[in-house]
């Protein structure tokens, strides 16, 4: 899927998720004075209004939040596996930084390797990655309580 | 203040239908002299526009020169797409009630019946903004936006398909009533619903809007001037828009609580300047691309609490003629047509009128919605 994949554009702000993703671990956006979490990524704080940024690693723990099943019409890089999951993620360290992800079989799995019936919300879930032409992108595998 | 200030003079619309001929431009020409002559007032007399930033670019200018327009002195656009509906005419309003603009005239034209205009199948192959946090993953479609909304609505409160199918059968009851709807001559059962092809679990084909060719227009004037004209005013009561903290349009994941969206910041506002709340609405036109966005603007909105939305729908509460809140009486943009919620102001102003298809006895109120999901709007239209 990867010759029409759609990929993130990646700027200043976002650069630093998108090298740890690169790196294997899960990079989230903190302000540098209040260090209060926020994603997605921004210039500024909106708890203190500092410009100041800093990125901390995550866990990569979490839990799904809600998910969906695509049926086509779909873009054709989608097509080809729909029907395929969509989860969103909440992370462990704060359930208000919220992912949107796919929740796969293992690692490098396709995106429709889960049945859908089976998956829960609440049930745990860890970060893999998964690399899509010159990006790695975030994807969740199932993980013991 | 605007309450009752101004009225809505006439409303103008062409014809809803997969395929129309004629631009954008050439159906909000026809819907606009339509509103004018419902209204009875002359083109040289207009001097406010105000329409969605998704209209093609100098459609001001275009519209003007087109239908010989008087000077104009007020022109505001509002942007995210189905969030923009009742703002638009609250401008108008607003332009009015502070003496910018006598007459003011707000719109939408759309065409997207044809597959290849939809702009989600238009997205380039890097994505930017906000969907460079959804895109890359198969989150591509307004649709899968909303229904990851939907299922964790119906995890939290116990909501059903049956009771989104609800919505989607009293819509196409009234539609089945009025001869301007797309699916005026198509009945829908809830076997129909419930066996239908899926979209984007847990949402169906009937928890979608149309596509439709078609483009819908209003007039706005001083209360004063209204009295005199050609129909019985219809004032425009109340008005607001709503930008709730921390949302992220369509992709609202982010914040304290997703299933509280715009609606509800916009609600909040919209009943501070109202004579009247909830309970004295007598029918609602309520954005409707999407079903579960029926439940969430009727929690938002106030006529039931926190997780009743999904309840408010069943015996019948939102039908015409015996429900507690007949909703979408035209159809909506379920049944109706999908214009981008434009269509539900006219239908308020016909309920107001007294010449609604469906008709709701004795409605002398009239809540109108735009987009629950996106940076929205509502008016207060009242007899
Ligand atoms: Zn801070």
């Amino acid at each position: 899927m990867t010759a029409d994949a759609l990929l993130p554009e990646i700027d200043e702000v976002s650069r630093p998720f998108w090298e740890g993703a690169a790196a294997g671990e899960l990079r989230m956006q903190a302000c540098g004075r209040c260090h209060a979490l926020r994603f997605p990524p921004r210039p500024v704080c909106p708890r203190c209004n500092s410009f100041e940024v800093e990125w901390r690693t995550m866990s990569g723990r979490g839990r799904v939040w809600s998910f969906v099943v695509p049926h086509p019409p779909l873009l054709p890089a989608f097509m080809a596996v729909a029907p395929y999951n969509v989860v969103v993620v909440e992370l462990e360290e704060d359930p208000l930084l919220r992912l949107v992800g796919n929740l796969v079989e293992a690692p490098g799995a396709p995106i429709n390797s889960v049945d859908p019936a089976t998956i829960r919300i609440g049930e745990p879930v860890r970060v893999a990655f998964h690399q899509v032409g010159d990006v790695a992108l975030p994807v969740w595998v199932r993980a013991s309580p | 203040m605007i309450k009752d200030r101004t009225a809505i003079a006439g409303i103008g619309q062409t014809a809803f239908a997969k395929s129309l001929p004629g631009s954008e431009l050439e159906m909000a020409c026809q819907a606009i002299k339509a509103a004018l002559d419902d209204a009875a007032i002359a083109p040289q007399e207009v001097d406010a526009l105000c329409s969605f930033t998704m209209e093609q670019p100098f459609v001001e200018q275009e519209v003007a020169r087109n239908l010989g327009l008087g000077d104009i002195t007020f022109f505001s656009q509002v942007g995210y797409g189905g969030g923009a509906g009742c703002a638009t005419v609250g401008h108008a309003a607003l332009a009015v009630a502070s003496g910018q603009a006598r007459v003011a005239v707000a719109w939408r034209s759309r065409k997207r019946g044809a597959a290849a205009s939809r702009p989600w199948s238009q997205v380039s192959r890097r994505v930017s903004g906000t969907a460079a946090w959804s895109r890359p993953w198969g989150l591509l479609r307004p649709v899968d936006e909303i229904a990851m909304l939907a299922r964790r609505y119906m995890h939290e409160y116990g909501a059903s398909r049956d009771q989104l199918a609800n919505a989607a059968l009293a819509f196409r009851k009234h539609a089945n009533r009025n001869p301007a709807a797309l699916m005026h001559d198509k009945p829908l059962t809830r076997d129909q619903y419930l066996s239908a092809r899926w979209i984007s679990e847990p949402l169906c084909l009937f928890d979608n809007c149309l596509e439709t060719d078609g483009a819908v227009a209003c007039v706005v004037v001083p209360a004063e001037r209204a009295v005199d004209g050609a129909h019985p005013p219809v004032y425009v009561h109340a008005f607001a828009q709503g930008l709730n903290q921390q949302h992220e349009t369509m992709t609202n994941y982010h914040g304290q609580d997703p299933l509280m969206g715009p609606g509800w910041a916009c609600s909040r506002a919209l009943w501070r300047g109202a004579d009247f709340g909830p309970d004295d609405v007598k029918v609602a036109q309520i954005y409707d691309a999407f079903s579960p966005l029926i439940p969430l603007s009727l929690e938002g909105y106030g006529f039931c609490g926190r997780g009743e939305g999904a309840a408010f729908t069943e015996h019948g509460n939102i039908e015409w003629p015996d429900g507690r809140l007949p909703v979408n009486t035209s159809g909506g943009g379920m049944s109706e047509a999908y214009v981008h919620g434009f269509n539900l102001v006219a239908e308020g102003v016909r309920q107001m009128r007294g010449t609604s298809t469906s008709q709701v006895e004795g409605a002398d109120t009239c809540l109108v919605t735009s987009g629950e999901g996106v940076p929205t709007s509502a008016l207060l239209l009242r007899r």
